[in-house]
């Protein structure tokens, strides 16, 4: 492999000064200005930022069962031109990915398709039912070596199943993901619950039935010593909560997707079921409590909940249309334009935001979330973030279209992604790869 | 006017009150032994009806008949529609068959606006009650309704030509409407809070908190709890139908004590006012919202709302389709 | 009347050039005349008033068959009343422009077996008094239908002509005819010619 050699040139470290980046056999060799070329071959990022290849702890994949709406191919080679190197594929499969048959074969999916690793999640209980536990520890066993384990797109809502997981995964240090969704209080369910839904007769979601949730599990995670995470989270009474149990020392952590960072209820106002999601698109008031709780550091990570689905899933009513959105490549153009531009974040806490925090969270292995460093595995993302581009939906390596940002103008572009050393992105233009 | 209605909202005072005027004249067609006008003679009028509801339906079938439109009637029970065919395909279809209006029904609240918004059809929308959303024809036949009762004995507006029925040219401004029940799940109670509040109107929805939807102190009316606090100054009350569903889904105790508290009887009548009058959309409950002796009292108008329904219903086709469909020749 | 026949008031026009020269035809004093004119010749040819319904034509024709009402009241010596019969959903140009206000339609009387006399302002293509008579279908069966109109300026474009005429007024289609009456538009009567005169109808 030693052919596979890249020096890249002036390339701005999570936004520093300019260097230059030596890669060799998917490790960082050097990092300096002026690097000698030999035999590598040049990559200009002159004016880019580099920044660690990113991981997502959120991602529909869709495969097996709705191939029609993504692949484990399709679905890493959008993540892989969105600058991520490490996805984790939600288990909301058909089969439902609560075996260690399942989970294996998205892991060996990921592996053949060779645009990012993909880490599978494994399901809460059997079939998301609801009722019985899925044989977490043969998941965690297996070649997956599985420790996140979600119900996503359901709640685990009995509290006595929702305690066991919790003490059951602390044997593999494992974390149960939880969507915090009240089922009784969300029947029908079709848009954040507010003056918004109450003018446009659209059944509410309460804030109230996502927060006693996330405050419930919280509470369970302390009284049982496990690990909680809470996925998506999206109101502001939510944040609150996880700021009040990591105050207490409880080992609790939170995501928040790039569209709960920018969209609000209001555009539901068109019944254009692009912006039909769950959980849903709260107001202003949110938006703000989730940028804030993002830059203090009470949500941990930024996660995509990357959703695909086909067109006849949302060109249709709102009620008979499916929830969901894509956002694999346009995470980091959103995180730039809420958190970045309006001096939230730095690069330097993006890039924790967006790779070691999830990372840790997942305890994925292949050096995900590592530094650039000298001697880190070259997982590594080149971004120009003086670039604005308008989302195009055709313009997506998904097989789905269902951008929300669709004509919206967004700052940033990812211009490189090195997995391993190796690029899955460059200019802009995914790469062949022979994993 | 908008190229559709799809919203109580998008009709602005003026607007409003053009539709009720126009209907007002409309409404002497079906006196006449002719109960027919040329008007819409090679348009054609399709009512697309995804949810039964054959007293609407066969309101805007009248209504597109007597302007000598054509009418096609599609719904959805037993075509293509209850074998998957999406909105999108339906619209499609009708856009083929060259709909000049289409007049929708549907069970999901919005379903018009993705008609009207998503290009799949050149026609005029017209929601004829979508889910939970909006109703605004009812509404606009509940205004024409209130207005020919409450404003007959005002002069009619200057410059407005002296008219059949009462308030030519007139709003409802300054007058009390109180709407009691289940203003939550009410496409009624949504278009009438805004087309009543366009025509000046001052709107108090009465009922139980549980039905009364969140957000709602940021609408343009007062609500109360108490019907009984709501009733002397009235000019008009309007009782909803209470759907049984919500009788099993705890939103109150029991349809007994529901009855008691937000039912409207003859004790709770006589303390209206004189003049006021009592409406509902129908199809009544009778001995749930209202008994059986207010329904059928002399201050009950709720057959009068059907007649007024086809004028309604006239006007608001014929101003929305009779006359030129493009844009050009705004003067 | 909103006919293509007549000018638009010219308050509603801000943009029209005040520029086209405006003559007047006939002032306060000869519309008054004529329609007296009229009111005999309606009241001749029907051997008197005790069949004849005065209809007017939204707008101007409204007071024009007013006027006509009161001067045969006078010399037949009782109250006669006119109507008004709105024409609007019967134009054969609705599709033309957005769609119009109705206007309102009113009669004195059982039009059955009546002598309609049909009264407008300005008779020009004819094509309001063809909506007016299929207008008028619906409403019963008179035994006959006649017209009055103050002006007729010709370029008729169907077979329809006037009974009674207050003045024949040969005009240039370049040419509008505008009439002013006190009771709709709050100024003196008046019947002018506007526009660039053309060097043969000079």
């Amino acid at each position: 492999m030693s052919e596979r050699q890249y020096v890249i040139r002036r390339a701005r470290i999570l936004g520093g000064e300019p260097t230059d980046i030596a890669i060799a056999d998917g490790v960082i060799t050097a990092i300096g200005p002026d690097l000698p070329l030999g035999d590598a071959t040049e990559v200009d990022a002159t004016g880019l930022v580099a920044l660690p290849g990113m991981v997502d702890l959120h991602t529909h994949l869709r495969e097996p069962g709705r191939e029609d709406a993504e692949t484990v191919l399709t679905g890493t080679q959008a993540a892989a031109r969105g600058g991520f190197t490490c996805v984790h594929a939600m288990a909301n499969t058909d089969p439902v990915a609560d075996t260690a048959g399942v989970v294996e074969q998205v892991w060996r999916l990921g592996r053949e398709a060779g645009y990012c690793d993909v880490q599978p999640i494994g399901a809460v209980t059997v079939g998301l039912g609801g009722t019985q536990l899925a044989e977490l520890g043969a998941m965690a066993d297996s070649a997956a070596d599985v420790r996140v384990f979600s119900d996503d797109g359901k709640c685990v809502s009995d509290a006595v199943l929702m305690r066991r997981a919790l003490e059951y995964v602390k044997a593999f240090d494992g974390v149960v993901a939880q969507h915090a969704q009240e089922p009784r209080l969300t029947e029908g369910a079709q848009m954040n619950e507010g003056l918004v839904s109450g003018e446009l007769g659209l059944t509410g979601w309460p804030a109230a039935a996502e927060e006693a949730i996330v405050a419930r599990d919280c509470v369970l995670a302390a009284h049982v010593g496990s690990r909680l995470h809470v996925c998506h989270l999206s109101t502001r009474g939510s944040v609150e909560i996880v700021r009040w149990a990591k105050s207490k020392g409880w080992d609790v952590t939170a995501e928040v997707t790039p569209h709960h960072l920018l969209l609000t209820d209001d555009l539901v106002r068109g019944y254009d079921p692009i912006y039909k999601v769950n959980p849903p698109l709260r107001t202003a008031d949110d938006v703000a409590a989730v940028r804030e709780g993002l830059a203090d550091g009470t949500i941990d990570i930024v996660a995509t909940d990357h959703a695909p689905h086909p067109m006849e899933d949302k060109e249709c009513e709102w009620s008979a249309a499916a929830f969901g959105m894509i956002g694999l490549e346009t995470a980091l153009s959103v995180v730039q334009h809420t958190m970045v531009d309006t001096g939230l974040l730095t690069w330097e806490q993006v890039a924790e935001r967006l790779s070691a925090a999830p990372a840790r969270i997942s305890r994925v292995g292949g050096g995900h979330g590592r530094p650039l460093a000298v001697g880190e595995p070259a997982h590594v993302v080149l971004y120009d973030a003086e670039a604005t581009r308008t989302i195009v939906p055709a313009d997506t390596a998904s097989l789905s279209r269902n951008t929300p940002y669709a004509g919206r103008e967004l700052p940033g572009r990812v211009v490189a992604t090195f997995l391993r050393g190796i690029p899955t992105v460059l200019d802009g233009q995914l790469q062949e790869v022979s994993s | 006017m908008k190229k559709h209605l799809l919203s109580a909202g998008d009709l602005t005072r003026d607007d409003a009150v053009r539709v009720l005027d126009t209907a007002a004249e409309l409404l002497g067609v079906a006196q006449r032994p002719i109960k027919k006008l040329p008007t819409l003679r090679g348009r054609t009028v399709v009512n697309l009806f995804f949810e039964d509801s054959t007293r609407t339906r066969i309101s805007f079938e009248a209504a597109a008949k007597r302007l000598s439109a054509d009418v096609i009637n599609f719904s959805a029970k037993g075509s293509s529609v209850s074998k998957g065919e999406s909105l999108k395909d339906t619209a499609l279809t009708l856009q083929a068959m060259g709909a000049d209006a289409v007049v929708i029904r549907h069970h999901f609240s919005g379903a018009p606006h993705r008609l009207a918004a998503a290009g799949w059809t050149n026609g005029a929308v017209v929601n004829a009650g979508d889910g939970t959303h909006e109703h605004p024809t009812q509404a606009l036949l509940d205004a024409f309704t209130m207005r020919s009762h409450l404003m007959a004995d005002a002069a009619p507006e200057p410059g407005a030509p002296a008219g059949p029925s009462g308030g030519m040219g007139r709003d409802l401004a300054g007058k009390n409407i109180t709407i009691v029940g289940d203003v939550l799940h009410s496409r009624v109670a949504r278009s009438n809070a805004l087309l009543l509040h366009t025509l000046g109107a001052n709107v108090t929805l009465v009922a139980p908190p549980t039905l009364l939807p969140v957000g709602i102190d940021t609408w343009p009316v007062e609500t109360s709890y108490s019907l009984d606090d709501s009733l002397e100054k009235a000019d008009a009350v309007m009782m909803l139908r209470v759907q049984h569903e919500r009788m099993n889904a705890s939103y109150f105790p029991s349809a007994r004590e529901y009855s008691r508290r937000y039912g409207l009887d003859t004790t709770r009548m006589n303390r209206l006012p004189d003049h006021a009058i009592v409406l509902h959309p129908g199809p009544m409950n009778r001995g749930m919202e209202i008994t059986a002796d207010v329904a059928d009292s002399g201050r009950s108008v709720i057959v009068e709302q059907v007649t007024n329904g086809v004028a309604v219903r006239m006007a608001v086709l014929y101003l929305l389709v009779g006359g030129s469909t493009n844009d050009e020749g705004e003067a | 009347m909103a006919t293509p026949d007549n000018v638009p008031d010219a308050a509603a026009d801000p943009v029209r050039p005040t520029a086209d020269p405006v003559r007047t035809v006939l002032d306060a004093g000869e519309i008054s005349r004529a329609l007296t004119r009229i009111t005999h010749e309606i009241l001749e040819r029907n051997h008197g008033s005790a069949e004849v319904v005065l209809l007017g034509i939204p707008k101007r024709g409204v007071p024009l068959a007013r006027r006509i009402a009161r001067r045969m009241g006078e010399v037949e010596g009782r109250e006669i009343r006119s109507g008004a019969l709105d024409v609007t959903m019967y134009r054969d140009d609705l599709r033309l422009k957005p769609a119009r206000a109705l206007e309102h339609t009113e009669t004195p009387d059982d039009v059955d077996d009546k002598i309609v006399v049909l009264v407008d302002d300005v008779l020009m293509s004819g094509r309001t008094i063809r909506a007016a008579l299929d207008a008028l279908g619906e409403l019963g069966r008179p035994r006959a239908v006649q017209l009055a109109v103050l002006i007729d300026r010709g370029h008729r474009e169907l077979p329809i002509r006037a009974d009674f005429v207050g003045k024949n007024l040969p005009t240039a289609l370049t040419e509008k005819v505008r009439v002013r009456l006190g009771e709709s538009d709050d100024t003196e009567d008046a019947v002018a010619i506007v526009g660039p005169a053309t060097g043969g109808a000079a």
